[in-house]
């Protein structure tokens, strides 16, 4: 009797112990404001690193392509034309390809085993490095797709997309090696979308005669379309900003042109190039296109996490 | 009564069958690169593996001969990924603590989870910069420039979104009732956390974090003007304040050089990365395979 009655004795807490709780409490709280401390350091320091050429270019830097160290002039209309470029040509070839590769994946074509064998090689590829796919793409890519850039010069030349004659590393394979980069991205998170989209609406398309594909492109597309959006938002993020792989076979010649046959320039793969051996007010200007590609990414990814928040539709 | 059978010359059958195959077409395409990479990475790069790769340094290009090894550059890449580990995963994992147990569905912490996102979209090369800004060219770090340590910081800033998100998505997945038998049998909050929450979420978020590692073994940009590379093998603490080599800016310095040597090791190099980044992406995803079989509940 008398042991079960401390059992049930109201025990204070140690002063320490409740100490540690509240340590261990605001420990956490200050581990996740590191984010965004870091996001914040991230913005404003290449901000005011980039001040003294903002204050001396102003816009014109955005227009302007002249790069050249020994004038001390500074443009990075090239590179932010070859930026937006390479991502968006490559974009637009990946979008049918992943989402079609996604249907593949969540319809049953074929039996269950293949079509994971098919989602996990797709996600493997997401896992080699980029410059692994940037030596892949000079020693192997480069020589294979070769022929035929001659004939879409040969018969295309007239277009100024293919105006150049065909000499090595190109924008036109920077974009073809990104689209092997953002297959993986596309391709997962439109699989993931569609694999969401309620079962009951598929049987109910069916139910009233649609064929399978009346039923994918008027039912099952169109409810996982805020997901598949942002999954290619994302993937435009990643486009921009991808470095190694683009740098390795992307050519890095600062001089503008409107062929996709002739090397390019991006953003990231200017700041690769020269940021080692910079100095002086170049490395301002590198800063200032940096900046200007941390806001292009930016947007890009805040427009994402927004599109998923105002459009994801609610069952 | 000719309505009921499937006619196979009907416009909407024949659309099916055609966007079925285009389909199939598409899936094909997005796994052929694989194939070739795989194959063409095993072929040329496990054709260079000898005993002498592991234990020599590179040598510098220009004498076509031989190559040398990429001793500094496999020790290298072990040591700034440390280095990036001991920053990103007790940050991290703090952090996904806060965001998952303590403050549900804040103002604060739907912040905290708006930068994580965001900050998992920053390019890496802008990491790079970032630590270049910080601490390479204001030689904070007892007056060292390029070194093995800003390379793991940078690589760090990259780590920290995807330790972030697997702890916090890992520990949203512990049931509620766990964390009420704890508290309830008077266990303090930091106890429920340390014993009952997260062992029981700890396989998620180690196969999270051990993914986000091997990414960050395979990430060349923000390594390429922090740590620079280096040709010297590491002997000693010291080396960390100084330049320090890594396979990944190994195989991008090597492959821009004209010479077939240099281009070997490349090879050489990649097959190594590949090898050791999917094989434990191989591995931790027939670990979470296995452990969605045996799950309880």
């Amino acid at each position: 009797m008398e042991k079960k009655l401390t059992l049930f004795k109201n025990r204070k807490r140690f002063g320490i112990e409740k100490n540690i709780d509240i340590i261990f409490k605001n420990t956490a709280l200050v581990l996740s404001s590191f984010v965004a401390i870091i996001l914040l350091g991230i913005i404003l320091v290449v901000f005011f690193q980039s001040f003294e050429s903002f204050s001396r270019y102003g816009l014109k830097f955005l227009v302007t392509s002249e790069w050249n160290p020994v004038k001390d002039e500074y443009g990075a209309f090239t590179a932010i034309y070859g930026t937006l470029v390479t991502s968006f040509l490559s974009l637009l070839i990946t979008i049918p390809l992943g989402v079609g590769t996604a249907i593949f994946i969540t319809e049953d074509f074929v039996p269950k085993v293949f079509r994971e064998i098919v989602g996990s090689f797709v996600e493997l590829l997401a896992a080699i490095p980029s410059v692994v796919l940037g030596l892949w793409a000079i020693f192997v890519m480069e020589p294979f797709f070769r022929a035929f850039f001659v004939f879409l010069h040969n018969f295309f030349g007239w277009i100024p997309l293919f105006s150049t004659e065909p000499i090595g590393r190109n924008s036109l394979l920077a974009i073809l090696i990104l689209v092997v980069m953002l297959l993986p991205i596309v391709t997962s998170i439109a699989r993931d979308s569609l694999n969401q989209v309620p079962k009951k609406l598929r049987n109910a398309a069916y139910g009233i005669g649609a064929s399978r594909w009346k039923t994918i492109f008027s039912v099952i597309l169109p409810a996982a379309l805020s997901g598949i959006m942002a999954g290619v938002l994302l993937a435009l993020g990643r486009a921009m900003g991808e470095t190694m792989a683009v740098t390795m076979i992307i050519g890095n010649s600062n001089a503008f042109s409107w062929s996709l046959l002739s090397p390019g320039y991006t953003i990231s793969s200017m700041l690769a190039n020269q940021f080692g051996e910079a100095d002086g007010s170049q490395v301002s200007s590198l800063f200032y296109a940096a900046f200007v590609l941390m806001i292009l990414s930016l947007v890009v990814n805040i427009f994402a996490q927004w599109i998923v928040k105002k459009f994801s539709l609610k069952y | 009564m000719n309505s009921l059978y499937y006619q196979k010359r009907l416009s909407r059958n024949i659309g099916d069958k055609f966007f079925t195959s285009l389909s199939a077409i598409c899936a094909l395409i997005a796994i052929l690169p694989l194939i070739f990479l795989v194959t063409y990475i095993l072929i040329k790069g496990g054709s260079q593996i000898t005993p002498e790769l592991f234990t020599l340094e590179p040598n510098p290009p220009g004498d076509d001969l031989d190559a040398g090894g990429i001793n500094p550059a496999l020790i290298g890449t072990l040591i700034i990924t440390t280095i990036a580990s001991i920053i990103a995963i007790p940050v991290g994992v703090g952090g996904g603590i806060y965001l998952a147990e303590y403050s549900k569905g804040g103002a604060f912490s739907r912040f905290i989870r708006f930068g994580v996102n965001v900050l998992a979209g920053v390019p890496s090369i802008i990491a790079g910069v970032f630590i270049y800004a910080l601490i390479v060219s204001t030689k904070i770090l007892f007056g060292s420039m390029y070194s093995g340590l800003a390379g793991g910081m940078a690589l760090s800033i990259l780590m920290l979104p995807t330790v972030i998100k697997t702890t916090d998505e890992g520990l949203k997945l512990v049931p509620d009732e766990l964390r009420y038998a704890s508290l309830g049998v008077g266990a303090s909050m930091y106890t429920t956390i340390l014993k009952v929450t997260l062992p029981s979420a700890f396989r998620s978020i180690a196969t999270g974090v051990v993914l986000g590692i091997a990414r960050a073994a395979g990430e060349t940009a923000p390594l390429i003007f922090t740590a620079l590379f280096s040709y010297y093998y590491i002997t000693g603490f010291d080396d960390l304040f100084y330049e320090m080599g890594s396979l990944a800016v190994l195989i991008y310095n090597f492959a821009l050089e004209p010479y077939d040597a240099q281009n070997k090791l490349a090879w050489a190099a990649s097959f190594i990365l590949v090898l050791s980044i999917l094989s434990v992406n191989i591995f931790s995803r027939i670990l979470a395979a296995f452990t969605e079989k045996t799950k309880r509940v």
